[in-house]
């Protein structure tokens, strides 16, 4: 096993693509100047794309309003049941319709600040930039966003800003998103522009060398969940829009389905992977509260808008909670520690999210968390209520109040405790849990990834949110991506393969690719050992969570990737998948999924050993400041890294570096106190 | 606690299936229903070396839509409001034997076991769930007010998660509920009238072309609709209907 | 044509005919309550009603609203049941905002169907239809208080009225709402307002109708309608201003001698 990475290699500064100007005008510049595709010529070109959330469904529509012709891929039964769908809160513009003082600076710097200064500079500009057309678009659609009285949009604010620049459809801005998505797809699809291609898993890639010898991505493999076959797929272009890789931790926020073997696939094809450490982890989780649980049901970061973050001031009031001998509504104010308003007063409980999800881990690691396991914190509204009335608080939180309770049998909008007249509701509990993948495919200015012809949107690449993800932001890039940037960028690439005819599917490469996918599915159906998959599932979990969770040491990572490699072997000799490939067989789709999160755990531990820094989602517990906050090293790791694959699983992967550079923004220390 | 699992199995779309009862599944009152499933499995694989149930599921808050289940004779259980995945083993008995069975509908054909094939939904909303204009062409979202009445209405309606309970639970295998409630969100918006009449027409001639059923307005389908959306739905649809075909 | 080829144009026909009907049924029992306060008055309006060209277009449309709403129940039933699929729910039941009668709307109607068979049997066939086809029975086709004496003098008359009418009660009171909803007329207030209407409409000409089951058969078995003197002027009349009927089997003056006739007859 390799940890310590010597002679790394440094990347061209000309391979981001970024363009030339002032980082306001990059975007403008690079839009003067790409190479276009004529119409005729658009109709002679396909492109697939793989997934259907936010970014997906969004490319797809948009490339086929173009007149490209689509093939899109989901791995549900239904475009419109992609995990963007659970996202709550909102999505972020720089429309300035509040008259707080925001812009398309003010978004791009919050971004880039939230990010912890490790986001390339030229693309959150950009992201920026296109914010307001998100909004434009959106409801032209008819998204029902929510509105003032007199009409016009509302806004909320959220972690990491101190403007109002987050446009909401209740607690189902991301379900709105994606069924306005959604429904243009379905428009192209009604005309055929797209096809549809659902109950799909992409297996493999597809690279094809031209004339030239430049090897492309051509085409994928994919399997039909339903019968159980290898399919072929080919196109000019292939774009993944796959979403992140937060299951690797087996309990997550992320949907059961969500996977990273696309990503993996694309990886092993020699696409870089870029910043595999930063994770998010959402501050507001409701609690684990047994070993059979499946998964993490987050409540909306929006909550922390009126609601107060504390555990008890006194370590004896914790061990109390902690035995179930009081209740959260027995403590009175002057006895509970409001420790995010304590520790950043500018911000008080809008802080970033790893910022909010470090500070409730330190609390519960000194003793203070609040119920049985000791790992939660509370989240109370009474303040609110008293300040508000409960039908207003229900008004904006309702939903998710009635949520909770459907969870956890307690009704935060409950009266409990009256003393001295003042009156005490029923707090929620919280904890932090993995929310969000920040690192993902590295991907240059135009969003094609280090393979020609392959480009990545959305969560699944790198490229906008840095080390860490403000709220309100993973809606706003993946329609960004989707709508406003790639069908851009993708047509600079595409200019030059208008002469390519269509590519049939009967060609060596894809004999080769579609016999590797088969072997593979042959090779997990024949271990017939005696462990389910969800068992090993859980302990990559464990490892994970343990090791590579939201506190990380040298030792721990190192420990972490001695653990991974133990458990390859135990996936390689001892699962078991019942039935036959004939047909559906769920248990042989999550072996091969569970497969690519070993590998991805693997190169998260790589990441995070190199990066001897603190930023963002990645902590360092060796590298903070006195008062537990983190430590960058902008001296050694002002960079992406980029990480290589080797040819195998079992090798460590090669670093390069990306150097970043800024212009527009002054890199400093965070600082959300004052 | 430990419930009896009586669960529909069936190997494959033209395989006949038929109830197998799973005796004594351990679970926890805060265990979620599909957990409770999870376990279940969990113990046909590892110690009887059998196929797992085959279900549906996704997101599990509630929100995407893919679980079904028609649990003890409710599409997502006995829970009012709630998807299956929302729903907790404290609403059983412990003791208790519990049926699980897949939608019933001609619309909806089993897959595998618990699964159904829901694709008619997405072709209804290919016929005309979208307001017809391409990316880019928008003007500032505030150029037109639009009354936040409209704006709530049109979101309550746009709350459907398309998880086919409505066509579960009705004795006629309708799909009213579900395509009204797309039509009513783009009917009470400034932005989906413009094309209203073609939209509803299509969806409707869709809907029936698919093979749904008649709706006899008996409300089961709102009632046991995991997001409440709202009989009423279907009243603005049929005047809707009627008079874009008057028109016509 | 999208009346016969959509799905909400099928349900607009029903709801059409539907309300036809409703408006019918509360005709017509306002006109039995006619029968309760004023049977002399009854009986012209029977007598208007005969076998004059208004009527009669007047029932044929009746009947053909009556064919098309049952024609169509029997389709729009055979396509829900195919879009039901093969395999039935082994475990179903219906929450409690569901009416009973909404899922049963099929069931009810064959009731009323029955129903309807029996009334149109003892009154319609002895009156318009007899006068249609010129071959009226022992009373004048007009005499429809005796009509009324004849069938609820029998004991089986008022138990079938009465599951006939609890049949209908039911019926309408889903399909009152109902037709308003199936042809769009309702909203978030309006369902309500309109479910409570239907009730209120239905359960008053529902009550109405047992009171007239119980008078009608008080009436009858105290021979109160062969002995009423106004009414017997009134049998006179009509007589007297007949045709005499080829199939006649008895003269007018010996059948109206209710002194004569105790009982349920008056045949001798």
């Amino acid at each position: 096993m390799e940890t310590k990475v010597e002679n790394v290699k440094v990347m061209n500064p000309a391979d981001s693509k970024i363009p030339e100007g002032p980082v306001a005008e990059k975007w403008t510049n690079y839009k003067a100047h790409q190479k276009l595709v004529n119409p005729a010529n658009k109709r002679r070109l396909d492109i697939i794309v793989v997934g259907t959330g936010l970014a997906g469904a969004s490319a797809a529509s948009t490339l086929a309003e173009m007149g490209f012709n689509v093939l899109n891929f989901c791995i549900q039964d239904s475009p419109r049941r992609a995990h963007s769908i659970a996202a709550q809160g909102g999505i972020n513009a720089a429309k300035n319709y509040q008259n707080d003082g925001d812009s398309v600076y003010r978004l791009f710097y919050d971004t880039v600040k939230g990010g912890d200064y490790r986001a390339r500079e030229a693309n959150v500009y950009r992201l920026a930039e296109v914010s307001n057309n998100i909004i434009d678009q959106c409801v032209a659609q008819g998204v029902p966003f929510a509105r003032e009285y007199g009409g016009l949009l509302a806004n909320r604010s959220f972690g990491g800003a101190q403007v109002s620049r987050t446009f909401y459809a209740k607690g189902q801005t991301g379900q709105q998103l994606l069924l306005g998505a959604y429904s243009s797809l379905n428009r192209q699809i009604e005309l055929g522009k797209v096809k549809s291609f659902n109950r799909y898993e992409m297996h493999d890639v597809v690279l094809i060398k031209d004339k030239d010898g430049v090897e492309r991505a051509r085409g994928i493999i994919a399997k039909n969940l339903v019968t159980g076959k290898m399919e072929r797929f080919a196109a000019h272009a292939v774009v993944i829009a796959t979403g992140g890789y937060g299951n690797a931790y087996f309990l997550s926020t992320n949907a059961m389905a969500c996977n990273v073997s696309a990503a993996m696939a694309c990886y092993r094809k020699g696409a870089y992977f870029a910043n595999p450490a930063y994770v998010q982890i959402h501050p507001t989780c409701i609690p684990v509260h047994g070993d059979k649980q499946s998964k993490l049901t987050l409540m909306s970061e929006s909550l922390r808008n009126d609601g107060r973050i504390w555990v008890p001031k006194d370590i004896e009031d914790a061990k109390k909670l902690q035995k179930g001998l009081i209740k959260g509504s027995d403590i009175p104010e002057e006895k509970r520690d409001y420790y995010l308003e304590r520790r950043y007063p500018a911000f008080g409980n809008l802080v970033p999210r790893d910022v909010a999800s470090r500070a409730a881990k330190e609390r519960c690691d000194h003793g203070y968390g609040v119920n049985n396991t000791g790992l939660a914190v509370f989240l109370d509204f009474s303040e609110a209520i008293n300040r508000l009335g409960i039908d207003v608080v229900r008004q904006r939180y309702g939903n998710l109040f009635d949520m909770y309770e459907e969870i956890t049998d307690v009704n935060p909008g409950e009266l409990a405790n009256v003393v001295d007249g003042v009156n005490y509701y029923n707090p929620m509990m919280i904890f932090p849990a993995i929310h969000y993948t920040m690192g993902g495919i590295w991907v240059d200015y135009e969003l094609q990834t280090t393979v020609k012809g392959l480009f990545a949107i959305g969560e699944c690449n790198f490229s906008d949110h840095g080390a860490n993800r403000l709220g309100a932001s993973a809606l706003m890039q993946g329609l960004a991506d989707g709508y406003f940037v790639l069908p851009y960028t993708i047509q600079n690439y595409l200019s030059d393969q208008i002469t390519v005819p269509r590519f049939s599917t009967d060609t060596p490469e894809f004999d080769e690719a579609e016999k590797r996918c088969q072997d593979k599915m042959n090779r997990l159906m024949s271990i017939k050992g005696s462990r389910s998959v969800d068992s090993i599932h859980k302990e990559l979990g464990h490892i994970m969570w343990e090791y590579v969770g939201m506190g990380r040491t040298k030792e721990g990572l190192e420990t972490a990737l001695e653990k991974l490699a133990e458990l390859r072997k135990v996936f390689d000799k001892d699962l078991y998948i019942p039935g036959d490939q004939k047909g559906m067989n769920i248990e042989l789709d999550k072996a091969f999924r569970l497969n690519d999160f070993i590998t991805m755990g693997q190169l998260m531990a790589y990441d995070a050993i190199n990066r001897n820094e603190s930023c963002g989602g990645h902590f360092r517990e060796e590298y903070q400041t006195e008062e537990g906050e983190a430590k960058r090293d902008d001296e050694n790791y002002f960079y992406v890294s980029c990480w290589d694959y080797q040819g195998s699983d079992e090798k460590a992967p090669e670093l390069i570096k990306e150097p970043l550079h800024y212009e527009a923004i002054k890199v400093q220390t965070r600082n959300y106190k004052s | 606690m430990k419930v009896n699992l009586r669960v529909w199995r069936q190997s494959g779309p033209k395989e006949k299936g038929g109830f197998v009862t799973y005796k004594d599944v351990e679970t926890t009152p805060d265990t979620s229903f599909l957990e409770t499933l999870d376990i279940l499995n969990e113990r046909l694989i590892n110690e009887d070396h059998q196929e797992p149930i085959a279900f549906d599921h996704d997101c599990r808050e509630g929100i995407c839509g893919m679980c079904s289940l028609y649990i003890n004779g409710h599409p997502h259980g006995p829970a009012v409001g709630a998807t299956t995945c929302q729903l907790y083993m404290r609403r059983f008995e412990d003791g208790e034997t519990i049926t699980v069975e897949p939608w019933r509908s001609a619309a909806f054909p089993v897959i595998k076991d618990l699964i159904v094939d829901r694709n008619a939904f997405d072709k209804i909303q290919q016929a005309g769930g979208y307001v017809s204009f391409n990316c880019g062409g928008a003007q500032d979202a505030n150029n037109l007010p639009i009354s936040k009445e409209a704006a709530d209405e049109a979101m309550d309606s746009a709350t459907c998660i398309g998880c086919g309970a409505c066509v579960a639970a009705c004795k006629n295998g309708s799909a009213m509920l579900f395509v009204s409630a797309k039509v009513s969100q783009f009917a009470l918006l400034p932005q989906g009238k413009v094309e209203a009449d073609r939209r509803v027409r299509a969806m409707v001639a869709r809907m029936d072309e698919l093979g749904f059923g008649n709706c006899t307005n008996t409300g089961a389908c709102s009632a046991e609709c995991p997001k409440q959306v709202k009989l009423y739905n279907i009243g603005r649809m049929n005047r809707q209907f009627i008079a874009a075909k008057c028109k016509e | 044509m999208w009346l016969t080829s959509s799905s909400v144009g099928r349900k607009f026909v029903m709801a059409l005919t539907g309300a036809a009907l409703v408006l019918f049924v509360t005709f017509h029992c306002l006109m039995n309550s006619v029968a309760i306060l004023w049977p002399s008055a009854y009986n012209a309006v029977c007598e208007f009603l005969g076998a004059n060209w208004y009527a009669l277009v007047a029932s044929a449309g009746l009947g053909l609203l009556v064919v098309i709403h049952i024609i169509y129940a029997l389709w729009l039933t055979m396509q829900n049941r195919a879009a039901r699929g093969h395999v039935r729910y082994a475990l179903s039941s219906r929450p409690a905002s569901v009416e009973w009668s909404s899922k049963n709307m099929l069931v009810l109607g064959i009731v009323v169907l029955c129903f309807l068979g029996v009334h149109l049997i003892q009154f319609w066939a002895k009156m318009q239809l007899a006068e249609i086809l010129g071959c009226e029975g022992e009373y004048p086709a007009a005499a429809g208080t005796l009509f009324i004496g004849e069938a609820f003098s029998c004991w089986l008359t008022p138990v079938i009225y009465a599951i006939g009418f609890i049949a209908l009660w039911f019926h309408l009171n889903h399909g009152f709402w109902s037709m308003f909803q199936s042809v769009g007329w309702d909203n978030t207030t309006w369902i309500p307002r309109l479910q409570c209407i239907g009730k209120l409409w239905v359960g008053i000409v529902m009550v109405l109708f047992f009171i007239q089951i119980g008078v009608f058969t008080y009436r009858a078995n105290t021979d109160y309608y062969q002995t009423d003197p106004v009414l017997v002027q009134q049998y006179e009349e009509m007589r007297g201003g007949e045709k005499a009927s080829p199939c006649a089997p008895c003269s007018g003056a010996e059948c109206v001698l209710p002194e004569a006739c105790p009982g349920n007859s008056v045949n001798n």
